[in-house]
Parts: C-alpha cells; sequence; structure tokens
C-alpha cells in the first residue's frame, strides 16, 4: 500500500517551538524541578528529550537526568507480528524511586506504547509520578491514556499515518500526515 | 538482520556472521535486565520451556532456568536419571509426549553427538543443544564470544587460543566455528592424542608448544580435562598434563599484559589451570557465567518472542 504525501503540520520552528511550551509547562507543573527526570522512548522520543532536556537546563540552569528506555520486550503485539522486533539498551543511569518522571515520545495514537513504557519503568523503580509529553496527538486512543504534555494535536483518521522526521536520526525536522494513495 | 530465521539452534558450524552478530547484539541488551533490581521482563508470559538434561550440568541448567525466568516464560526441568529415559522410551517420544502438553522450545543436553539434531527433525518445537555428546555446545561459544566482545571490543582480528582436549570437546568445536566467522584467529594447542582426526576440517592453526601459542594471544581459553581419558591411555599422568599444558603463570609469562584468560568450568585447578591464574585479574570465568545468562535470554527472545514464518 502505497503512502502519499497530504500535509506537513510542523516544520522545524513549529518543533522547536512546542518543545520550548512544554519545557516550560513541566517547570510550571513541577514544583522541585530537581525531582523531574525524562525518560525517552527509543527511538524518536530519545532525541526529543535530549532536546528537552537542552531547554529545561537554558531555562533553570541545572541538568535534569536524561534515561533511555526500549519497550519491545515489554509490547503486547510480539505475538501478532510477523517482523520481530529487534531489542536494544535501555539505559536509566538514576534512580526513578520518588522522581517524576516525564516520558518523551513523538507520537501518540492507540496508547499501547506507553502502556508497554509505562510498565517498563515501574519495573525499575516506583517513580512518584508518571507525566507523558508528546510531539503529536493523533487521537484513537485504545487505552485509557492521556498525555500531560502536547505538542500539537493532529486528527487524523486511522488509515492515515503520522511521520515524525527529527535531524538526529533523518537529518531534518518535520512532521507530515500521509495518506494511502488513491486510485 | 533483525530477526532470526530458523527454528533451532544447533551448532554454530551452520550459523552465519550475522546470525551470530544479531545474538550478541541482543544479549548486550539483556545484559542490562540482569543488573536490575526487579530482574524480570514479561516478554514470554504464557510460552513454555521444557530443559531436558541427560547429562549431568549445574552452570549450563542453572544459566538456562534462570534466562528463562528472566523473561517470565514456564519452564519445567526433567533430569535424565529420573525420567522415563532409564523405562526405555526413546527421545523422540519422550519430547513428542511433552510436546503435547504445549512446550514450545525444548533445551536439551545429550551424551550421544548429533541427537540434537536428530530432535530438531522430529518435533515442531524450537530445539536449542545445550550440549551434544562431542559435537556442538553453541551457547556456550556464543558466551565465550559475549565476553571476548565485552573485554577486547572486537573479534576480527584477535589471535584465541585454545588448549586441553580438543579432540573430545564440544566446547572448543562451537568456539572453532564460531570465532573463525566471526574473523578470529584460531589456535589449538594439545597433545596429538588428544587432536581430532579431522582437524583440517576447522582450518586452525595447531601448534603444540603452549608456550609458543600463547605468546602473540589475546585470549587463551583452557578446556576442561576429563580424568577418564587418562585411563583410556591417551596421557600418562594428570601432573605430566599440568606442567606441558597448564596455564599457570610460568606457561603464560611471554604473553600479552592483556590476555584473557577463560575456562568454561567446572574448572579442576592445578590441572588444566592453576588456581593463580583462574583467581586472577586477567581470568573472566566469572564473566563468563553471567554472559551465559544474557546469551541464552537472547536466544529465547529470538526463538520464541515473534511469529514463525508458515
Amino acid at each position: 500500500m502505497a503512502l502519499t504525501h497530504k500535509a506537513t503540520v510542523m516544520d522545524e520552528k513549529g518543533i522547536m517551538q512546542a518543545l520550548r511550551r512544554i519545557a516550560h509547562e513541566i517547570i510550571e507543573q513541577n514544583k522541585k524541578i530537581e525531582d523531574v527526570v525524562l525518560v525517552g522512548i527509543r527511538s524518536r522520543g530519545v532525541p526529543l528529550a535530549n532536546r528537552l532536556q537542552t531547554y529545561l537546563n537554558e531555562i533553570e540552569g541545572s541538568a535534569i537526568p536524561l534515561g533511555i528506555l526500549d519497550i519491545t520486550l515489554y509490547r503486547d503485539d510480539l505475538t501478532e507480528r510477523q517482523e520481530q522486533p529487534e531489542v536494544h539498551i535501555t539505559d536509566v543511569p538514576f534512580e526513578l524511586d520518588k522522581k517524576h518522571v516525564v516520558l518523551v515520545d513523538d507520537v501518540l495514537y492507540t496508547g499501547r506504547t506507553i502502556r508497554a513504557a509505562m510498565d517498563a519503568l515501574i519495573d525499575l523503580g516506583r517513580p512518584a509520578t508518571i507525566q507523558l509529553a508528546v510531539l503529536t496527538d493523533r487521537g484513537h486512543r485504545e487505552l485509557p491514556i492521556r498525555a500531560d504534555y502536547v505538542g500539537k494535536n493532529v486528527p487524523t483518521s486511522r488509515s492515515e499515518r503520522v511521520e515524525v522526521k527529527l535531524k538526529e536520526i533523518d537529518g531534518s525536522d518535520q512532521v507530515d500526515i500521509l495518506e494511502q494513495a488513491k486510485d | 538482520m533483525q530477526t532470526l530465521r530458523r527454528k533451532d539452534i544447533l551448532g554454530l558450524e551452520e550459523m552465519s556472521a550475522e546470525e551470530i552478530t544479531l545474538i550478541l547484539e541482543t544479549a548486550r541488551s539483556m545484559r542490562e535486565i540482569i543488573q536490575r533490581k526487579i530482574k524480570k521482563v514479561p516478554t514470554l508470559r504464557g510460552r513454555t520451556v521444557l530443559n531436558l538434561f541427560y547429562e549431568p550440568s549445574t552452570r549450563t541448567k542453572a544459566s538456562f532456568e534462570l534466562a528463562q525466568k528472566y523473561m517470565s516464560a514456564d519452564s519445567v526441568s526433567v533430569a535424565g536419571t529420573s525420567s522415563s529415559l532409564v523405562k526405555g522410551e526413546t527421545l523422540k517420544d519422550t519430547v513428542r509426549n511433552v510436546e503435547v502438553m504445549g512446550i514450545e522450545c525444548v533445551i536439551m543436553r545429550h551424551p550421544v553427538s548429533g541427537s540434537a539434531n536428530y530432535l530438531a527433525r522430529n518435533v515442531e518445537a524450537s530445539v536449542i543443544n545445550a550440549g551434544d555428546g562431542m559435537h556442538e555446545h553453541p551457547t556456550q561459544g556464543l558466551l565465550d564470544m559475549f565476553t571476548i566482545l565485552d573485554k577486547k571490543g572486537r573479534l576480527e582480528e584477535l589471535k584465541v587460543v585454545i588448549v586441553g582436549d580438543i579432540r573430545h570437546s564440544r566446547v572448543a568445536r562451537s568456539n572453532m566455528w564460531g570465532l573463525q566467522k566471526m574473523g578470529a584467529e584460531v589456535v589449538v594447542s594439545a597433545p596429538p592424542t588428544l587432536m581430532p582426526p579431522d582437524m583440517e576440517a576447522f582450518g586452525v592453526k595447531y601448534c603444540p608448544d603452549l608456550e609458543e601459542a600463547v605468546e602473540e594471544a589475546d585470549v587463551v581459553m583452557a578446556l576442561r580435562l576429563q580424568k577418564e581419558r587418562q585411563e583410556g591411555g591417551l596421557f600418562p599422568t594428570l601432573r605430566e598434563y599440568a606442567e606441558i599444558y597448564g596455564l599457570t603463570s610460568w606457561s603464560v609469562a611471554k604473553a600479552k599484559d592483556d590476555l584473557l584468560i577463560m575456562h568454561p568450568g567446572p574448572i579442576n585447578r592445578g590441572v588444566e589451570i592453576s588456581s593463580e591464574l583462574a583467581d586472577g585479574p586477567r581470568s573472566v570465568v566469572l564473566e563468563q557465567v553471567t554472559g551465559g545468562v544474557a546469551v541464552r535470554m537472547a536466544l529465547l527472545y529470538l526463538l520464541m518472542g515473534g511469529v514463525k514464518d508458515e
């Protein structure tokens, strides 16, 4: 099934502004910023968390710890997928107990990735709270999950795809909606 | 390469460098789980594994069982002496019976070479060879490579010396196949009576003088010497063997400072390796054991984690 470009919903500037706004919201929501830690979900949540860390450091002047979460082993679709996903390293080099963890991902869709990420986090410790920051929320949730910080709400239909490109992985910053090619 | 497209892990002879790389990389991710406070991921919930050990084993069996627990698989373990094998049931019948109970993966150690291959042909479940006679012990070979890779950062162009009873050793065979596929140079050192008759097939270098063999080596791996081989007349006395082929501080005196010293266990102290070296700073004997759990978790995931191609 070929996918074609339908619309560009965020560009480089839009992504930067959205992440800066989220950084400010994280500070507003968390009175004690020293208890906040960022955890990026592989793969595109990692560069996003990295950028949030930079913005938070610019505003607060203190280093917010940053971890990386690989959720492959916690997926609920391992018995359904034809292609087995590759396992990568989880690297959370600090204690999570009593911390306010901000999970970072690129697209919030069914909520299943976030469910898996929460299970993975809880295996690593007992955070005070888990909050969720996403660059885009495209709707169509299958689980009772919502984001605390949203870069942009992107209304889509299920047949469409949201494609996030980030410089660190893809060479450029852009969020596109792709749709199935019409005959 | 993302997926291991095979049903069984029977030996490293039939595996490609890409497959070995995938396993070693997946094992690196698995090791992080072993270092956690809560050593458990839910990946293989509801999947069932059978451990079938027709030969005594401490390390390998414990390692497989821990790997299954850390991955949340359910498992049953049957030891050869307590099973219906002693009642005369054939291997095929034993496993077909447990298979209908829902077993998806069988880990087997067996004294007969080729038994894992035989089993794999006759059951639908995945088979992981945990050592079959003098044939192969692929998970040991993989964990040895995992340990070397971890300590040296690469396998290509390393010189690895394997010393001891090459002839009867499945560990040596798996390492010879695996290490050479990954680009390492393998040199074996042993008295001629403990060399396999078909040595040319392996394509490794033979150097009967241990001191000379280890001189430029990056890794030296001692094999367990089975004492019953002495009764077979393959070497005169344990003491003489230890003097010529035992790893001691003087036999590795001319070796590099960063020589890795390895042993698959269980160690005959003072025979194939001196206590001084086995417990010394260059020894990675215990790292081999933790690496073993990570490698076996990786194999369980790669064999059972996804959907098999129909």
